[in-house]
Formats: structure tokens, sequence, C-alpha cells
């Protein structure tokens, strides 16, 4: 499978279903689209089939905010379908809402308030180590979610239990809401943190590189006595140059203009993808 | 006088289903002496989670347990479960739909005169305003211990509110009247209902005493099921009487005094009295001082029941 190209079918999916429900965190959603895609059709053990399965991979997306992301990559599994979504999401009475709820299928928790998913997967994780099974627990962040002190009680508490069972992302795009994290509330130092924490830390150049992500969650999983983290250095916006690296991008609503550009863009782009 | 605080019974139970049923975790926050815990922690070291000082990561780390098929137990001072970790409470508990207890130990005002930060006087108000978050406060060591055997067998979460201190009996061994979510009925009257919660309980059993003197007809529920509220029970006993007093451990607002009366004025609007804590700091002291102090004892409890009824 060539997930590059795979990737801009599913971003495209992520601006049908924001232009539908007139919101939504776009620059994330398309920064955090290839670990989804890695996770779920590289790595995990998860499907419709065996979702109440208890040995199957979890997923906690702690970054709730890019639940698009996350809608594109279960309808793409089978979950629901990815029509339902688009003319669905954020609309009247949907159930397909602007943060993960676990009333839909595939969402095992629901989230939207940031620095909870990393101390819940540290549960999940525990839970299924008291069980002697042998599945694994991911979880989701963005980058300025680390300012979050909750985060860092989870970090402590996945070091102190040995939880290797346990891998963290970190989707390092570098920008939130209000402008650059380093100028919000610095995160430079990520790598030495979670090391201090006890981490083993993996480092990933490009974050929007399917393979690159995959070899570090292998490398994860051969780690004893230690939780994992992926700073995967990301993209914010990752697909169109309209949306790149731009702080406005965090929950912009396309314009028409801006549609059709994105929608040349991630066409032109997944045909390279194609001759690559 | 019983040397027993609630929070012993509540290990007791654990500890007795523990023994078969494996899926029982418990987890305190640097607080498992307080919680009376330690019993369980040294029995069953592999179904006992201890996370430090750190409220939000215990509810949290909670949920994450339950999510896997876990029967949880997790217990902290009331006065930070309720408030430090109010969003996790909210968030991971109540709106994820996970199966996590929490268990507020040392509630209201038990730690006395520890000031502020120590005392739980909003948790009612603050945890019942929760969708899908139930709340209760047993009111002897023989309710509690039903109310947990209760909550074993169900897979919602839940608030349980109990004090440091032993409060004497209400109830026996052998005659502890307990049906989930139904309040108790202590006393029957027609002049005056007084309804109350936790700790109060007693005291206002004994104020109905005081006022039998008197020739006063007071009913005393204990309405330790303060979310989902007993109505039935109540507008079956409020419709009887002239008026209404409520007595609990919490602020004047937003707790069982604000949920009856806005109950009775909707179905059988009458006069409806809130005994209280104060909006305000309480007093310095031991428990029974601050309650002597605001008048939440037998006699004060008689007393406002008799000016509601006279003045």
């Amino acid at each position: 499978m060539n997930y590059k190209a795979f990737s801009y079918d599913l971003r495209k999916d992520v601006l049908d279903m924001i232009v539908s429900g007139k919101g939504g965190h776009i620059g994330g959603d398309m920064s955090i689209m290839d670990t989804l895609i890695t996770l779920y059709f590289r790595q995990m053990n998860i499907s419709p089939e065996n979702q109440n399965d208890p040995d199957r991979d979890y997923l906690i997306m702690s970054k709730g905010h890019c639940v698009e992301a996350l809608y594109a990559v279960l309808a793409a599994k089978g979950f629901f379908p990815i029509e339902q979504v688009i003319s669905e999401f954020s609309h009247f009475g949907s159930k397909f809402i602007g943060h993960p709820n676990n009333k839909l299928p595939g969402i095992e928790m629901n989230s939207g308030s940031l620095g909870h998913g990393l101390p819940v997967s540290v549960g999940i994780a525990l839970g299924n180590r008291m069980d002697g099974r042998n599945n694994r627990t991911y979880v989701v962040m963005g980058d300025g979610e680390l300012a979050e002190g909750s985060v860092w009680e989870g970090a402590m508490a996945a070091s102190m239990y040995k939880l290797d069972n346990l891998c963290a992302v970190v989707d390092r795009n570098r920008l939130q809401i209000s402008g650059g994290t380093e100028e919000v509330m610095a995160h430079d130092d990520l790598h030495e943190r979670f090391c201090a924490f006890g981490w083993n830390v993996i480092d990933v150049a490009d974050g929007n590189d399917s393979d690159q992500l995959n070899a570090a969650f292998e490398q994860a999983k051969t780690v004893r006595g230690r939780p994992t983290v992926v700073i995967a250095n990301t993209v914010k916006g990752c697909g169109s140059p309209v949306m790149e690296n731009k702080a406005a991008w965090h929950h912009h609503v396309p314009t028409q203009a801006e549609y059709d550009q994105i929608i040349a863009d991630f066409a032109e782009r997944k045909e390279a993808a194609l001759h690559e | 006088m019983n040397k027993i605080p609630n929070r012993a019974a509540i290990c007791e139970v654990l500890m007795e289903q523990a023994k078969t049923d494996k899926d029982i975790v418990v987890l305190c926050s640097d607080s498992r002496g307080s919680a009376s815990l330690t019993p369980f922690a040294n029995a069953y070291p592999k179904q006992f989670v201890e996370v430090g000082i750190a409220e939000q990561n215990l509810v949290s780390i909670s949920a994450g347990l339950a999510r896997t098929g876990k029967k949880v137990f997790c217990a902290s001072p009331a006065s930070f479960l309720s408030t430090r970790s109010y969003e996790q409470a909210k968030v991971d508990v109540a709106y994820s739909n996970t199966n996590v207890k929490l268990i507020g130990i040392s509630g209201g005002i038990s730690y006395g005169a520890l000031g502020m930060s120590h005392h739980s006087a909003q948790d009612i108000a603050a945890m019942s305003a929760i969708p899908n978050m139930r709340v209760y406060l047993p009111s002897d060591r023989h309710q509690t211990r039903k109310l947990v055997e209760a909550l074993l067998q169900d897979e919602q979460g839940a608030y349980i509110r109990v004090g440091r201190n032993p409060v004497e009996d209400i109830y026996t061994e052998e005659s502890c009247p307990f049906v989930m979510d139904k309040a108790t009925v202590l006393a029957e009257g027609t002049d005056v209902l007084l309804v109350a919660c936790g700790e109060m309980v007693r005291p206002a059993l004994e104020a109905a005493r005081l006022l039998k003197n008197d020739d006063v007809s007071a009913a005393v529920l204990d309405m330790y099921c303060v979310k989902p509220l007993d109505t039935e029970t109540l507008l079956q006993y409020a419709e009887q009487v002239k008026a209404v007093v409520t007595v609990e451990e919490h602020a004047p607002t937003g707790g069982l005094g604000s949920m009856v009366s806005q109950v009775v004025a909707a179905n059988c609007p009458k006069k409806c009295v809130n005994l209280a804590l104060p909006d305000a700091p309480v007093i310095t002291g031991t428990s029974q001082e601050v309650f002597d102090y605001y008048g939440l004892n037998a006699e004060g409890i008689a007393k406002k029941a008799a000016e509601v009824l006279h003045g």
C-alpha cells in the first residue's frame, strides 16, 4: 500500500468534513494524519470485528480537537461510512461531534480537554498488564498540550510502573492557536525532558513520513521496562502550501478558493507519491 | 460509642469481595492510611495502585483501568478529589461512562481545624452538577457497607463521601433497611419533615426525639442518595407535613437543601428551610465544635424546626 498517496485521500475527507460542519481543527488534523494511518493500518490490532476484544490494541486521541483525522481513519477502517461523517459532522443532533465520543464505534474514551489522555492510557496499559495481555496502548498528544501539568503526572506514573506496553506520540508541529510553541510555552527540551522522566525517546525527523513512523513504532516494541514516546516532527497543515506552517489554520474553515487550491495541491502530491 | 469509621467499612467490604473478584482494583493518592485502605493494599498488592500525591492522575488512571474491565475504587480526601480532579471526574468518569467509584474520605469538615483547603463543603454541589454522576453520603458504617455492596453490582461511576471520624450507629448489623437509591425512613411524622444525609442524619434523628417531647411530630428521612434524589419518598412525606427542614454538612448552595427545595417547590409548595454550613470559611475547631457553633446538632435542628412551625 502507498501510505503517502492514501493519506491525501483521507486529507480530502477531513477537508470535506470541515467545510460541511463549518468548523474543525484542520492544521492539526493534517499534521497527525500520517501517525494515525501508520498506527491503524500498519501497527494496531484493531478493526470493527474485534473492537470489543480485550486483547485489541487501544488508541487514545488525547488531542481530541483533531477528531476529524481520527474519523477519516476510522471510516477507512470500516467503523462507519465516510459519506455519513462528511454529511453529518457537527450538524445539529449529529453523533459525529467536534471531539471524540465513545458512543461511536472505535473510540475508547471521550476527550477534548487536553492533558487527560496520557494518564488514562497509563490506566489502560496497567489494566492490560494486570490481565497478562500482550496488547499495546497508544496515546496521541499535541505539543501545545504538553503545558498541561497532568501530562507529567501521567509521565511519572508510566515510568514508575515500567509500562513498556505504552507508546505515546507527540505531534510536534511547533504551532498552537496563539502562535509558535516556543513563544507560548517552550518545549525544545522535549527529548531531554522525557528522558529525565525515565522514558525511551524516539525522534522521528519527518513525522509525516509513514515509513519513518513505522520504524519508530517497531523499535518501541523492542524496549523493555520503559514506556516510549515518539516525538514526531510534523508540519501543521501538511498537504498544501495554502495552510502549511500557518498558525491561523489551527481552526480556519477554507473559503471556496482556498478549498479548490488545497484539493489541487492534494491531487498533485498524491500523483507525485504514486510515482515515487 | 462505635469506634469504626465509615471508611473502614468500605475497606472491609472490598477485602471480602476481592477474595473472589480479581477485577476489583483500589487506587490511592498517598491516602491509603487516611482511607483505612492499608489492610487492602497489604492483602491484595496486585489489586492496589499507588499514584502518589496526584489526584488528577488518580482519577484518569482509574478511568483507564475501568476501560479494561476493572471495577475501580479510588480514594482520596474529598476536598481534593471533588475539586482538584473535578474535570477528570467529569470527562474521564462521567462523560466517558467508566466504572469508577470515587471515594471522598474525610469529607465535609472532618479535618476540623485544618482550614478551608481541607474542607469539602462544595462536593455535593460540584459532583451532582455532572450528568451521569451519582452522589451518595451514607450515614453510618452499616449503611456504608450496604451501599458499597450495591455499588459493586453496577458499572456506572459514582461519588461517595464519608467522614473521617467514627459516627454513632443509626442501624445495626441485623437491621439496616437498604434499597439502592431509595431514602430510608427513620421516623414517621405529620408536623415537620427532617431530611438529612451523611453525618447529619444522627442529629436529625435525635432532633425528632426532642421535638416529640414538645408534642411536635417529625418525620425523618435518611437521604443517603443525594443524586439520584429519591423524590418519590420525599414527596410522599413532604405532602403530609406543614414544613420541611433539610440538614447537611455542606455549603448552603447546591447541596441537599437546594435539591429538596427544588422538588418540594415544584410539587407540593410549602415552607422549606435549609440548615447547612455558612457561605464562608468555617470557624476553627473539631467537627463537633463546628457543628455545635452553627446549630448543626440535635438541639439546633429541633429549635429551627419549632421556629419554622410556630414562627
